[in-house]
């Protein structure tokens, strides 16, 4: 059982560590604006799938290592996190219910909130003209989630994480 | 029977804890309490960034390997030409820099400031897509500090943004966030150049209409404001427009190649003036770690 959970941890791990390298890759400036936040698409799965295991102090942790990688001032991603996977937790057994079409919704509504709570906090330290530029990654974030659910569930079966 | 107290918490406990440490940490972040906190998760973070950096500076490698016999030996006369020139420019240079010297001593005025040079290289990783952040190998533990001036070997590059242990962050001077003061290199006007977002573009927007200013104008760092040292190339004027505005459209094109470097320049400014006559001999080194822990 423990060599079970301490297995869980590792993937869970590796898979938001290959988030945190897709999320800095060095793409050229006119993809990157596309460029979606794969750590939260990531952990959006994990907690619908495993709850009792990825939770908001999860979420929060990983959010302070974003708000790192990204150099955006301590605390904008966790807060950001914390909250949609909040939402996440509370609501797993109705979004694992939902099709695909409706699942997709929801994903790019979380990841919406998630940049309203990051563009909020942002702007206590400096006015960024947001254009419709900004919200790109939240749609090409919800646009490439029925990819990343059949894959991490491929990952999440592989290694029997229940 | 089902227990009353489980052993983890709930998740509404956890998310009021967490939105409130999120809080907190963000008005400490305000006064730059947390240096100590962030660098810990940097040393995290770094080698993952080292990481994505290494395929790109992999395939420069590879490029070196693999170039030719030929190629090189071009590249190598080219160097050899532009060496002799600019060693003919900087004998020049330093005649001139002494007369300036003895010129300014028969004034009384003010001394020759230095500056040290220390090459970082780039690390090829993205941060945000709205900003102009990049990130380079090397930190506080080469004394770098927030505010130290980049330049490449054309220009002004930009500013350290923060310092990390391992790697800093230079914003680059057309990020929508930053402002240099120049001044024209032919007249001494004084404005602002502000960056727009475009990596090739500057806006000069304090310029009234009748300013004397013309498109291939050099602007050069002022020295006002004590970030940047005076003198070093920032822009070209490319364009003027907006004519019955009372305040003129000017924009200057970087002269630093900003998306096409791999190394840069971390200057070091002594806003102590070195004096004539040097009354003690100190180590390049020891002056640099001096001068980082003021």
């Amino acid at each position: 059982m423990l060599q079970n959970r301490t297995a869980t941890r590792l993937v869970v791990l590796a898979s938001l560590l290959s988030a945190m390298i897709l999320r800095i890759m060095p793409l050229p400036a006119e993809l990157f604006i596309y460029n979606p936040d794969w750590m939260l698409l990531f952990l959006i799965y994990w907690a619908i799938a495993i709850p009792e295991r990825v939770g908001v102090g999860y979420a929060w942790t990983m959010g302070l290592l974003s708000d790192v990688l990204t150099g955006r001032m301590l605390g904008q991603h966790a807060l950001a996190y914390s909250v949609v996977i909040f939402a996440c937790v509370k609501l797993h057994n109705r979004l694992r219910a939902y099709p695909l079409f409706q699942q997709t919704f929801a994903v790019l509504l979380l990841l919406f909130i998630s940049q309203i709570l990051i563009s909020w906090t942002q702007n206590i330290k400096s006015s960024i003209p947001f254009g419709f530029i900004y919200w790109l990654p939240s749609v090409v974030g919800a646009l490439v989630w029925p990819a990343i659910l059949p894959l991490l569930r491929l990952v999440r079966r592989a290694y029997n994480i229940a | 029977m089902k227990p009353i107290f489980t052993k983890r918490s709930s998740p509404n406990t956890g998310l009021f804890v967490c939105v409130f440490a999120s809080l907190a940490l963000l008005a400490c972040e305000q006064q730059s309490l947390l240096t100590p906190f962030r660098d810990l998760l940097t040393s995290v973070v770094y080698p993952l960034q080292q990481l994505v950096s290494s395929p790109t500076q992999g395939i420069k490698k590879l490029g070196e390997a693999f170039s030719s016999h030929a190629g090189l030996l071009a590249e190598n006369e080219e160097l050899r030409r532009e060496h002799l020139l600019l060693s003919a420019k900087l004998s020049k240079f330093a005649a001139l820099e002494q007369e300036n010297l003895r010129l300014r001593g028969l004034l009384d005025t003010s001394f020759k400031l230095g500056e040290q040079v220390m090459i970082a290289e780039l690390l090829a990783v993205n941060l945000v897509p709205y900003e102009h952040v990049v990130v380079v190998n090397k930190g506080s533990r080469f004394g770098v500090y927030p505010g130290q001036p980049v330049m490449d070997a054309h220009g002004v590059v930009g500013q350290v943004l923060r310092v990390n242990p391992q790697s800093s962050e230079i914003i680059l001077i057309t990020d929508p966030n930053h402002a240099i003061p120049v001044q024209v290199n032919r007249n001494g006007l004084r404005t602002i150049a502000q960056g727009t977002g475009q990596i090739d573009k500057l806006s000069l927007p304090f310029l009234s209409s009748n300013a004397d200013i013309q498109p291939g104008d050099v602007l050069v760092t002022s020295g006002m404001g004590g970030v940047f040292p005076q003198g070093y190339p920032v822009a070209t004027v490319v364009a003027a427009n907006g004519e019955g505005n009372a305040f003129a459209k000017f924009a200057a094109a970087p002269v630093a190649k900003l998306d096409r470097n791999r190394e840069l320049l971390l200057v070091w400014n002594k806003p102590d003036p070195i004096p004539r006559v040097p009354d003690q001999v100190s180590s390049p080194k020891d002056s640099t770690t001096s001068h980082a822990a003021k």
